[in-house]
């Protein structure tokens, strides 16, 4: 590790000028993945403004009824807030499926947002990484992509974000509240990280010394529901090989149902849908979105949706199982959040029983 | 002073060592004090053959406390430098990628790193091949292959009998590569006193480390004190020196007599520390309809390193496991340019039960009949390989027993037919087995302390099994006292020589050591000793081998669910009945047997290293990318044996268990996944992908 100069910024304007000022600074929240980082030899910065202690550590209501979310309030903390666990439960369980418990209590929210890929060449500076080094080359694209993306991936990059959190938000409709040198602005969830085209080196819009300050949650109209599921290799401290977050509301059930028969199903009245392990960014279902909005809540639906959303794909080698696994979750998660009874297992074989538990 | 005492063996034991543990004060190689120490950080090759042909070290030699940077230029020359792994900076030559080409010493552990990170090597680079594959060009046939066995086998004519049986299966399975890892990194700290040296060593073996570090510095093996109190793991990577054992004392050299320090990283250790070579293996099981089996083969293709020679006896199991009159073991090594890979618990057993056990459960289902009751129809009255009787053979009671407590009766033949709340369920068992070795040339000492405790000295290390504890134990029943009134003395060289915690060979091994001498004490002094009073005894070679086939058996027995969307797969229950022998401490002997059981659900469900042919690196080289089962994958774990002394294992009555409990767990969990889904997974681990329908 090289030497490094470390300080605490007094205030967020001043944190920002400390950092915009020098090319070769970095703001320091939690550090759980910057520190690694530094010891990898990916990131070098010659000066730590630490922000860890700014008053931006609070979750307050906002007027609309929404939610404003400190940029270094703890990540354990943001999961177990009452409201948060109340109104946006897939914000609250995204959280949890990540790291350890140990991490979530120094990650912040800031800081989660821009942690890095974990592509293991990104990590491991002995291999050429365009994202590390601009120009080098991609080591994934003809190497062990199982973790690699199937959507908007470029031949300069295939790298995934692996944020759980920002998964949940991306179905949130979040934005990020930015502190800049020259002000103020507010970002979409959804345009603040991006897709790596010939530029993998930029994970998102943010400028050099542009301070994230909060993530603002809009109000969800009542009745809505939502939930967050998380593929992965082992039961618990592993990345996702797929997520799916999904915020859904279904329609009121109409007067015509008389109580004979079997009921229609209800209406999706509104759904978003963003999955994670799938993309350099959340990725935002939004073929699947519309296939779905009006329509029946039925497995036959659900799976139509995100086939058109998956066809889009582009898999690699190791990971065109994603495509199947992100389609068989996104169906599972829908029926879970729709009440739709399981009609069959997985996208096909049959099932039978469910009583002789050996 | 002499008390009368219940026999001490078998007493629930807490850790005699649990407290120094728990404080803090029980201290690891890294931990021990070192007056003014320098530490060491290496520089790797990023080529995986070749030769250096430049190093750039002004700019780490002119940094801020850097003491030395070694390369094969100026490093001191070892006396012997046969063995390409140990001869470290030795020669321009790079065998592998992630090899030892330079390295720096320093006042602080960070310009250590700092100043490697400075180092620049230049190389011409080699075609290598680095991945195994089963239509390898070269395959070899080694002269023998690891504990010394003979690398092939056959009885009879295989291909005949398989030519004319009934039944069939011939598959392949494969394992691949895995990673030990200890949770503490190989250390070291060597310091050299004039012509004498002294190693703080994270090993399983400290007479093995001076006698193998001894000719490398031409020095005789007295000269070399090796001390190793406490070890945090080693699964056999810490059973043989590697490299950096002998990198370190290297460096040590030219530090003017300051202690050089230096624990690998986690990412070192996928290079540096030995590994589990993948396997290959192709099984022919040839039988009749009701599942007796005539005809056995187990074809391995594995891995070696082109710098030194490691040959798994991956077959070894399948020699002796079933009858058939037709049998036939191979072993084929591809000589690979990669890091040597060595010992990993139950080297041998633990892939090779993988394919055995696989495919007998394949072979009952194509019977049609139970798994237990087609291990039951195949059971050899005597060794099929020696010929000789089994000393003790108690596999079919382990599997009854099993399955008694493991609701066995309530598998549904069927596979794919039971869904739990979204989850696909089943059951699925397969056996288990580990040879019982005892090693010769093992001595203890006791003597009398002034205030009355037995001083018990042996060379023998524990590391983190129970050893502390159990040869406690042996020693107060040998010597008729409490427990309390031994003080054990272990992990040094200083101590009289003992052999290498490995092999679950440590506790009868250094056991029939500690009980000769506690004889001897008391045929020399009886039972009201003075002060000072000492003596010695040896263990010796178990006679019982020139008459018996020695080996443990288990039964494992795992619950699976994966689920029916996703393809997620969980161990949800897991029971293991092993026969070992005499337990001496049931607390230590069951953590081995669900640590066993542990490490082969990851084995089963994880671990996987990587290899990127082009690099000719293991590229997943971390914990957050090679997964071990973390809290939340090991859910109810149960592990039971059978009551019994081995009157053939010694005077101990014991016989090994710190591998058993591996052998055979991935085979149960595979075989409960198929009799969940339906789909029979063959290559290892047990993924999500591969259960998505
Ligand atoms: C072993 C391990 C497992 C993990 N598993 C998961 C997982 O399963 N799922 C998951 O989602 N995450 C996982 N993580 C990642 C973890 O969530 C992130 O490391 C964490 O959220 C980063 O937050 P931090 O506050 O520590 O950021 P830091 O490391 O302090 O900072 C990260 C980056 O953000 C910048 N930064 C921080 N705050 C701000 C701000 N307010 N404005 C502008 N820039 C800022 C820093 O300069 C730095 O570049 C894991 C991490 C580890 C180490
Ligand atoms: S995928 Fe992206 S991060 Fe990974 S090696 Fe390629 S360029 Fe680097």
């Amino acid at each position: 590790m090289k030497p490094f100069d470390y300080a605490r910024a007094a205030s967020p304007p001043e944190a920002v000028a400390a950092v915009a000022g020098n090319p070769a600074a970095a703001f320091l929240a939690g550090g759980t993945n910057l520190v690694d980082h530094m010891k990898l030899g990916i990131a070098a910065p010659e000066q730590l403004v630490d922000i860890s202690h700014l008053p931006l550590d609070k979750i307050e209501g906002t007027d609309d009824g929404g939610l404003r979310l400190g940029a270094t309030v703890p990540n354990s903390d943001l999961a177990a807030h009452p409201l948060v666990r109340q109104r946006y439960p897939v914000l609250s369980q995204a959280l949890l499926s990540g790291a350890s418990g140990q991490l979530r209590n120094a990650a912040t929210t800031g800081g989660n947002l821009l942690q890095r890929t974990r592509c293991i060449y990104f990590q491991d500076v002995t291999t050429p990484c365009n994202k590390r080094n601009p120009g080098s080359g991609c080591s994934a694209l003809e190497g062990y992509t199982r973790y690699h993306a199937i959507l908007g991936a470029s031949m300069d990059c295939v790298a995934v974000h692996p944020s759980d959190m920002a998964v949940a938000m991306a179905a949130l409709n979040a934005r990020v509240e930015i502190l800049g040198p020259s002000g103020d602005r507010s970002v979409g969830l959804h345009s603040f990280h991006r897709l790596p085209q010939d530029q993998p080196q930029r994970d998102t819009v943010l400028e050099h010394g542009e301070l994230i300050t909060a993530v603002v949650l809009p109000p969800l109209p009542e009745g809505t529901r939502s939930a967050y599921r998380k593929v992965r290799d082992r039961a618990s401290y592993a990345f996702a090989l797929v997520s799916v977050a999904a915020v859904l509301r279904l329609e009121e059930p109409t007067e015509t149902d008389d109580g004979d028969g079997p009921a229609s199903p209800p209406k999706i009245a509104e759904v978003r849908l963003a999955l994670g392990g799938v993309a350099h960014k959340p990725w935002r279902a939004t073929f699947a979105e519309e296939a779905l909005r009006g329509q029946p809540a039925t497995e036959e639906k659900f799976r139509r949706a995100i086939d058109a959303e998956l066809q889009h794909a582009v898999p690699l080698p190791d990971n065109a199982f994603k495509v199947t696994m992100v389609r068989n979750t996104v169906v599972s998660v829908l029926r879970e959040l729709c009440g739709v009874d399981q009609s069959s297992g997985g996208a096909g074989t049959p099932a039978s029983g469910g009583e002789d538990r050996p | 002073m002499r008390v009368q005492q219940p026999a001490a063996t078998g007493l629930d034991l807490e850790r005699v060592d649990g407290r120094a543990k728990v404080l803090g004060l029980a201290p690891y190689a890294y931990e021990h004090p070192a007056e003014n120490p320098t530490y060491l950080y290496p520089v790797q090759s990023t080529i995986a053959r070749g030769r250096i042909t430049a190093i750039d070290t002004a700019a780490a030699e002119t940094m801020d406390g850097v003491v030395a940077v070694l390369t094969h230029l100026n490093a001191p020359r070892l006396a012997d430098a046969a063995d390409k792994e140990l001869a470290v900076l030795q020669s321009d030559e790079v065998g592998f990628r992630g090899q030892f080409v330079a390295a720096v010493v320093a006042d602080s552990p960070e310009a250590a790193r700092e100043a490697a990170a400075r180092v620049r090597v230049q190389y011409h680079q080699e075609p290598h091949h680095a991945a195994l594959r089963a239509d390898h060009e070269d395959l070899y046939k080694p002269e023998q292959i690891n504990a010394g066995l003979e690398t092939d086998t056959q009885a009879g004519d295989p291909d005949a009998a398989l030519a004319s049986a009934a039944v069939v299966v011939d598959r392949t399975y494969t394992t691949p590569a895995e990673h030990n890892n200890p949770m503490e990194p190989h250390t070291t700290v060597a310091q050299w006193e004039g012509d004498r040296l002294l190693v703080f060593d994270s090993t399983q073996a400290v007479h093995n480390a001076r006698k193998t570090l001894a000719p490398l510095f031409d020095v005789e093996v007295e000269q070399i004190r090796v001390v190793a109190p406490h070890v945090g793991g080693g699964f056999g990577s810490k059973g043989l020196p590697h490299a950096h054992v002998v990198l370190t004392a290297l460096a040590a050299k030219v530090t003017g007599g300051r202690p050089v320090k230096y624990a690998l990283t986690r990412q070192q250790m996928f290079f540096l520390a030995g590994y589990r070579t993948p396997t290959i293996q192709r099984l022919q099981l040839g039988a009749s309809p009701d599942g007796r089996i005539s005809v056995l083969t187990h074809d391995v293709v594995e891995q070696t390193s082109a710098i030194k020679e490691f040959a798994e006896q991956t077959a070894g199991i399948s020699r002796m496991m079933y009858s058939a009159d037709h049998r036939r073991t191979t072993h084929r090594l591809a000589s690979l340019d990669v890091p040597v890979p060595s010992w990993m618990r139950a080297p041998g057993e633990c892939p090779g039960s993988f394919g055995l056990e696989v495919a007998m459960d394949e072979l009952a289902e194509a019977c049609g009949i139970d798994p237990i009751e087609l291990r039951v129809r195949n059971e050899p009255a005597i060794d099929p390989e020696t010929g000789k009787p089994f000393a003790s053979r108690h596999l079919l009671a382990c599997l009854r027993e099993g399955a008694r407590r493991f609701g066995w009766e309530r598998r549904n033949a069927q596979p794919g037919t039971v869904l739990v709340d979204g989850w696909r369920t089943g059951i699925g068992v397969a056996a288990s087995t580990y040879p019982a070795r005892r090693q010769p040339a093992n001595t203890a000492r006791i003597r009398f302390t002034a205030d009355g405790f037995y001083e018990v000295q042996i060379g023998a290390v524990d590391l983190g099994t129970g050893a502390w504890t159990a040869l406690t134990q042996i020693a107060a029943e040998a010597l008729e006292c409490g427990p309390e009134q031994v003080r054990l003395q272990i992990g040094d060289t200083d101590l009289p020589v003992a052999t290498v915690a490995g092999g679950s060979s440590g506790t009868a091994s250094w056991g029939s050591a500690i009980i000769g001498a506690a004889q001897m004490f008391r045929k020399e002094h009886g039972g009201f000793p003075s002060a000072g009073d000492t003596s010695e005894g040896d263990g010796e070679r178990n006679p019982a081998g020139k008459n018996y086939a020695l080996h443990s058996f288990g039964a494992q027995f795992a619950e699976v669910q994966v689920h029916a969307d996703t393809g997620e797969i969980r161990v949800s229950r897991m029971l293991g009945v092993y026969s070992a022998g005499r337990i001496i401490n049931p607390r230590t002997a069951r953590s081995q047997f669900l640590g066993g059981m542990t490490m082969g659900i990851g084995m089963a469900l994880h671990e996987q290293s990587v290899m990127d042919e082009r690099f000719g690196m293991i590229v997943n080289h971390d914990f957050a990318d090679y997964h071990v089962p973390s809290n939340a994958d090991i859910r109810q774990l149960e592990a039971f044996w059978l009551e019994e002394v081995d009157e053939h294992a010694g005077p101990l009555g014991a016989r090994g268990i710190g591998e058993i409990g591996i052998v055979g767990a991935a085979a149960a969990v595979a075989n409960a996944a198929y009799n969940a889904t339906g789909i029979r997974v063959r290559d290892l681990p047990l993924t999500a992908d591969k259960f998505l329908t």
